[in-house]
């Protein structure tokens, strides 16, 4: 159950690979499983101001990824990435047209997991490696990972990353405190939800401080900070018509 | 006749000279049984306890660690609860590097001997950074904080 390890899951799907060559089996379908949250919000959220970013900065991406100990890897497809940047057009395909505001088309867009309602990847993952927590953040039981990398597939954002090596040769400064990836195993955004048990923000909201591109909080409370601004200013989400009802909101205003 | 005895007497050798060698390790090894280990519960946050007490009574920490860290590993990953109580009252951080290992800070003489006695190989540290302690005791430090070893 759920105190298998790789190795064994790694046997067991084996097994139910070979199996499901069989006849007729019967299959449920499941549905993404919740559990009891941690730190006590009724569902995390956060909003981008893509336009509060300096030109250039990089703050919260290389805090992130120093606190969760992601590798440098160059070249795309072994590149791990929990937030980066993308062009607006990659990160809104359905929001570019010739008419858009040069500052706007220009400004590259803060890209991450969104911790979707309805996450695709937890839908797919046949370990149950990934899953929806009931504070509404997608996390990843990396001791349960196969690597199929399903999930990868069926992220309509990109948010996902492969560990295709070894990834330790390449964290520039390990933080002990968290622990590494292996090869063979997918890895993404957790929302800090190491450091929100502890009660502290997430790292790339910490990084980014006053400047305030980046707001973190309690989709369910209406007057928590990060619902007070969306009230005054509308917000976009990234292909919200895929139906995954993603909780990273961008100002657009 | 003298061939076929002749025969016989090299298929005898061969099969002498072919069980001593199948053999060789169960009468090399007979009576040198490896000594079993003696764990090293000498570190300085142990000899520091009011009490030397684990989360559990010795006997089941013995016999049943590796349950307990994969009830622990359940409990944080996938439940989010992240305190241990223990029958007395006690209050520990499910952790394996913020709780064992900041008493058993000598992987080497403490983890490692009875796991390499046993032919086990956890893969705790295949991901987990073994912290490093004051006294020096994890080697090859990265980044002068943790070991990646």
């Amino acid at each position: 159950m759920i105190d298998t390890e790789r190795r064994r899951l790694l046997k067991i799907a084996g097994t139910l690979i070979l199996g499901s060559m069989l006849p007729i089996i019967p299959c449920s379908a499941s549905s993404p499983g919740r559990s009891a949250s941690a730190a006590g919000a009724g569902r995390w959220g956060m909003v981008i101001d893509p336009r509060k970013c300096p030109a250039g900065c990089r703050d919260c991406i290389d805090a992130c990824h120093a606190v969760h100990n992601v590798p440098h890897i160059a070249g795309p497809g072994n590149e791990i990435r929990w937030i980066r940047q993308v062009p607006f057009q990659n990160a809104f395909p359905d929001q570019g047209h010739p008419y858009l505001d040069a500052g706007r088309r220009d400004v590259p867009v803060l890209a991450l997991c969104n911790h979707c309602e309805n996450p695709p990847c937890v839908r797919v993952c046949p370990t149950k490696a990934t899953f929806r927590r009931s504070d509404g953040i997608v996390v990843m039981d990396y001791h349960r990972c196969i690597g199929c990398r399903f999930c990868i597939a069926a992220c309509p954002y990109g948010s996902r990353s492969m560990n295709f090596r070894d990834p330790r040769p390449f964290i520039r400064t390990v933080n002990p405190d968290y622990p590494t990836r292996t090869r063979g195993v997918v890895e993404k955004c957790n929302f800090c939800e190491e450091r929100l048990a502890k009660g502290m923000p997430p790292a790339c909201v910490e990084a980014c401080g006053k400047r305030g591109a980046l707001l973190f909080g309690d989709m369910t409370d209406p007057s928590s900070e990060i619902r007070r601004l969306m009230k005054d200013r509308p917000t976009i989400r990234r292909r919200p018509e895929l139906g995954t009802d993603p909780h990273v909101f961008y100002i657009v205003s | 006749m003298k061939g076929r005895r002749g025969g016989l007497i090299a298929i005898g050798i061969g099969l002498a000279v072919f069980l001593a060698l199948a053999t060789y390790p169960f009468w090399h090894a007979a009576g040198k049984a490896m000594p079993v280990p003696e764990l090293d519960l000498e570190t300085p946050a142990i000899r520091a306890l009011p009490a030397r007490l684990c989360v559990a009574p010795t006997a089941e920490m013995k016999t049943r660690h590796m349950q307990i860290l994969d009830e622990w590993r359940t409990e944080v990953v996938r439940n989010g609860r992240r305190t241990f109580e223990t029958p007395d009252g006690r209050r520990f951080d499910r952790s394996l590097t913020r709780t064992c290992m900041q008493c058993h800070s000598n992987k080497e003489r403490f983890c490692d001997r009875c796991h390499d006695y046993a032919g086990v190989k956890p893969k705790c540290w295949d991901c987990h950074i073994v912290p490093e302690t004051p006294s020096g005791e994890a080697s090859a430090a990265v980044a002068g904080k943790g070991t990646l070893k």
